[in-house]
């Protein structure tokens, strides 16, 4: 697969990459803590404009806090939500989506009618009424994509599960004596896994956004750490005076979209050249 | 228009298929040094087995070849005109008016969302200077003249609820209804139940010789060929194997190679005045040979003008 | 949460009856699809105000600016799908494809604040905020502003209300257009591969008549139950639309119910989008029939 590299493969990893790279290493890689505030020094331009300083790069919030520092550690929440949404909804959906698919009957009907119906409600709605049920924090943003999203994994995989159930090598498990369960995970689960990396990244993008919603509307995480949901929400009050409060994890999430659905849409490509996007 | 006159003068027409291969253009000879005439008033044959290059001949005159098919060089005088010189406007002012087609599948030939009385009118609304009610009457005249029986209902539905030979007559009809000199019809009854297929070989017989249409017929059916057709010419691997009256062509299959395939696909036509012969199948010597002609030809092309053959992998 | 501190046990009792807490959930959900039934759907907590005279002052707007969102993603979206595929096989058709492909990706709320930062402050041509110019007055008797504006001639409200409502029309349209762009397009070329398009360039006319007469009505059955499901998405992003740019409409509202745990118009909200999603269902159906003679019955 290696040799089927593209360059949206490419841009993808490496934007996950940096992705990574950031909440990690955040703590060397920030000028500043995203914490302090410095009251002498709010609502600072960038260092490059009147008035500036040059500590802060892109300038303060009215608190004094650096903005890049914030905007960095915003990576954080940003890859735990990502990998922690993506992979609960992967871990429902999977689940839901093989039962349905391989033993088909009323179990695929049950399963497939409340998939229709789940996805007739609107995400953003749902999700806001979720998680102000749940309450606010990072738990249940987490919750909240899982449950609103996991119907993308299952669909997908019911699909591809009734297809491979049809083949001969998941005959012959059975007949070797596999029971059902033993056949879905030892032999069409790993067939299934590269379409279920595929979604996962795309997914990831998803979460990544609504935690950035939930975020704005002041339903996540309630302490002063940083999420780019939270700089764009003050930014947003105050994006006349510090544009770059909302500049930048807005940059910073489209970026990270972008790149997400690239890696998305390029391995789907490698796995099936068949399907040009 | 006196009867001496040619329609349609095709010479020395080479066509390919131009892709990219390995990083290079690279062609496949589609049609090798083909030409042929139709008369005014003629009907002529085009026979031949599948992808011998029939229906790649008609569509390069109408001018909707496939994506990536070229004309490589040769030359079409059609009407009168230096076809392939002809500015694209001035051509679209003759497609459908003096040059028609019919079509082989009368059940993807037609818009599927659009009434038929909207597909013959848009037609002659394209071409014919006539005002709303006269083309309806034109209309209700071609679909009586194909003999439809009900043509003020036809007009009003859509294809899918008309028979697979009434839709065969709509077409006829389009074909025809603005007086062309020249008609391309490419197997016009392959598509149709056999009792169907004589009724509208009929009907396109008696409305050649009302109109005086000359007919370029594909078909690879040589009983089409006897009973319709004045003259014929043979195509197999994109290249004229031999052309003539159809008595000539019928008699003479005895003499050379070309003519081998010809005897060899009269021999394997079923014949209802012996019924009980066993067919013979046109024997493989005899397409392999032509293959290899055809290979010859490309490999002498592409060193005089310098073109790269696909390969195939 | 709808009282404040220091509320004794009476007052409690008091608020739970009231507002039928102290039964169960079941018994409270059909006591308030009896009530909805009736027209009643509560009264708003934070608010303080019938749900239903809120919903209805709010509701128009958001129907009109929807309908906006649509009406532009159409025009774009089809306008693309046309295009790409009349310059089928050159670079601009790729280029084409690329840029749709990003726009699916990036979602109308992040739309709508790169509109902000970038029409609203760097090159501040467009207003970022609320539903028109400060000094104009007007209020219109049904909610439908732009509608009322038209037909009272108040253009200079209908003006500036149209400039405002610009980028949060297009924020949302955008996601839309890509999608329409992309499937229109992707079933324009298979059309177009057909038979009785072959047949229609036989026949003299011009490579865009095809396209527009022959194709398009034909492509557009396909394109038009996804584009059905997709609006459904559309009418959900208002919600955040709406709040950030602050246009006073139900989508605003509902934000604002859920984080002051508003429960009467929570269910109000809910209830009038799940209404909205079935009737558009409903229209594409009938729409879907108009288009395809075959789906129309024997």
């Amino acid at each position: 697969m290696l040799t089927t590299l593209n360059p949206r493969i490419f841009f993808g990893c490496a934007v996950l990459l940096a992705l990574v790279f950031t909440a990690v290493f955040a703590p060397w890689l920030a000028p500043h803590d995203p914490l302090t505030q410095d009251l002498l020094y709010g609502s600072l331009p960038p260092a490059w404009s009147v008035g500036g300083e040059p500590a802060y790069l892109f300038g303060t919030d009215t608190l004094g806090r650096d903005i890049l520092s914030r905007l960095i550690f915003g990576a954080q929440p940003a890859l735990i939500v990502a990998v922690a949404g993506a992979g609960l909804a992967a871990i429902i959906g999977v689940s839901l989506g093989l039962m349905a698919g391989f033993r088909g009957g009323w179990i695929d009907s049950s399963i497939s009618r409340l998939v229709d119906v789940w996805m007739a409600f609107p995400a953003v709605l749902l999700s806001i009424v979720l998680v102000a049920i749940l309450g606010a924090g990072l738990g249940s943003v987490v919750l909240a994509i899982a449950i609103i999203d996991w119907t993308r994994f299952c669909r997908v995989v019911r699909a591809e599960t009734m297809q491979q159930a049809q083949l001969d090598y998941v005959v012959s498990a059975r007949t070797i004596g596999f029971t059902g369960f033993q056949t879905l995970t030892r032999e069409v689960l790993p067939n299934l896994w590269p379409l279920i990396l595929t979604l996962f990244t795309l997914e990831m993008g998803i979460a990544i956004v609504v935690e950035a919603i939930l975020s704005f509307v002041g339903l996540s995480v309630s302490s002063d750490m940083p999420t780019w949901g939270s700089l764009i929400r003050d930014g947003r009050l105050y994006v006349n005076q510090i544009p770059w409060l909302l500049g930048l994890p807005v940059l910073a999430i489209a970026i990270t979209v972008l790149g997400l659905n690239a890696l998305g849409d390029g391995l789907r490509e490698a796995l099936d050249p068949s399907v040009r996007v | 228009m006196n009867s001496s006159s040619t329609v349609l003068d095709i010479a020395q027409l080479h066509v390919a298929a131009v892709a990219r291969q390995r990083f290079r253009q690279r062609v496949t000879m589609l049609l090798r040094d083909v030409s042929l005439s139709v008369q005014a008033g003629e009907v002529r044959a085009l026979v031949g087995e599948s992808g011998a290059g029939k229906s790649m001949i008609v569509r390069t005159v109408l001018d909707v070849a496939p994506v990536g098919v070229k004309i490589l060089s040769g030359q079409i005088n059609l009407l009168g005109l230096d076809w392939l010189k002809t500015r694209a406007l001035e051509r679209r002012a003759h497609l459908g008016k003096d040059i028609a087609l019919i079509p082989q599948d009368p059940l993807t030939a037609l818009n599927p969302v659009l009434r038929i009385g909207r597909q013959m009118g848009d037609l002659l609304a394209q071409h014919l200077p006539l005002d709303h009610n006269a083309r309806r009457e034109l209309m209700l005249q071609w679909l009586d003249a194909v003999q439809i029986r009900e043509p003020m209902r036809v007009l009003e539905q859509y294809p899918h609820e008309l028979s697979g030979g009434m839709r065969q007559r709509v077409l006829i009809a389009m074909a025809f209804s603005c007086k062309p000199q020249l008609i391309l019809a490419d197997e016009p009854t392959t598509a149709l139940d056999v009792t169907v297929q004589r009724e509208v070989l009929a009907l396109l017989r008696q409305l050649q010789r009302q109109h005086q249409t000359a007919i370029l017929f594909i078909t690879h059916n040589l009983g089409i060929v006897a009973k319709l057709c004045d003259s014929a010419t043979v195509l197999h691997s994109g290249m004229v194997l031999e052309q003539g009256s159809v008595a000539e062509i019928f008699s003479n299959a005895n003499r050379h190679q070309a003519a081998a395939y010809t005897e060899a696909l009269l021999a394997a036509t079923p014949r209802y005045d012996r019924p009980g012969e066993m067919l013979t199948p046109v024997a493989p010597e005899v397409t392999t040979a032509l293959r290899q002609k055809a290979a010859a030809f490309d490999k002498r092309y592409a060193n005089e003008h310098r073109i790269q053959l696909a390969q195939a992998d | 949460m709808m009282i404040g501190p220091g509320a004794t046990e009476q007052d409690i009792a008091q608020l739970k009856a009231l507002y039928g807490f102290d039964q169960s959930l079941v018994m409270q959900f059909w006591l308030f699809l009896q009530s909805a039934l009736s027209g009643d759907l509560g009264t708003s907590i934070s608010l303080k105000r019938e749900v239903t005279e809120l919903i209805g002052e709010r509701l128009p707007l958001t129907i009109e600016l929807s309908m906006l969102a649509i009406a532009l993603a159409v025009t774009l979206g089809g306008l693309a799908a046309l295009l790409g595929t009349y310059a089928r096989g050159s670079w601009p058709e790729r280029m084409l494809d690329s840029l749709i492909g990003a726009t699916i990706a990036i979602p109308d709320f992040l739309w709508a604040l790169a509109g902000i930062l970038l029409f609203g402050i760097v090159l501040a041509i467009l207003p970022a905020f609320g539903l028109m110019n400060g000094e104009l007055r007007f209020t219109p008797a049904t909610g439908f502003y732009l509608t009322e504006a038209l037909l009272t001639g108040r253009f200079d409200v209908l003006g500036s209300m149209m400039v405002h409502l610009l980028m949060p029309a297009l924020s949302l349209a955008l996601p839309l257009t890509a999608i329409i762009a992309r499937v229109l397009k992707a079933s324009l070329i298979e059309v177009m591969g057909q038979e009785f398009i072959l047949l229609a360039r036989t026949r003299g006319y011009s490579r865009w008549r095809v396209l527009l007469r022959e194709a398009l009505r034909n492509a557009a059955i396909p394109a038009l139950t996804l584009t059905g499901v997709q609006f459904t998405f559309l009418v959900g992003g208002t919600v955040l639309i709406e709040k950030i740019f602050g246009l006073p409409g139900v989508g605003a509202m509902a934000i604002d119910a859920v984080t002051n745990r508003d429960l009467p118009l929570i269910q109000g909200v809910v209830l009038t989008f799940a209404l909205i999603f079935i009737v558009v269902n409903l229209l594409v159906d009938l729409l879907n029939a108009a288009l395809n003679p075959r789906l129309r019955g024997a």
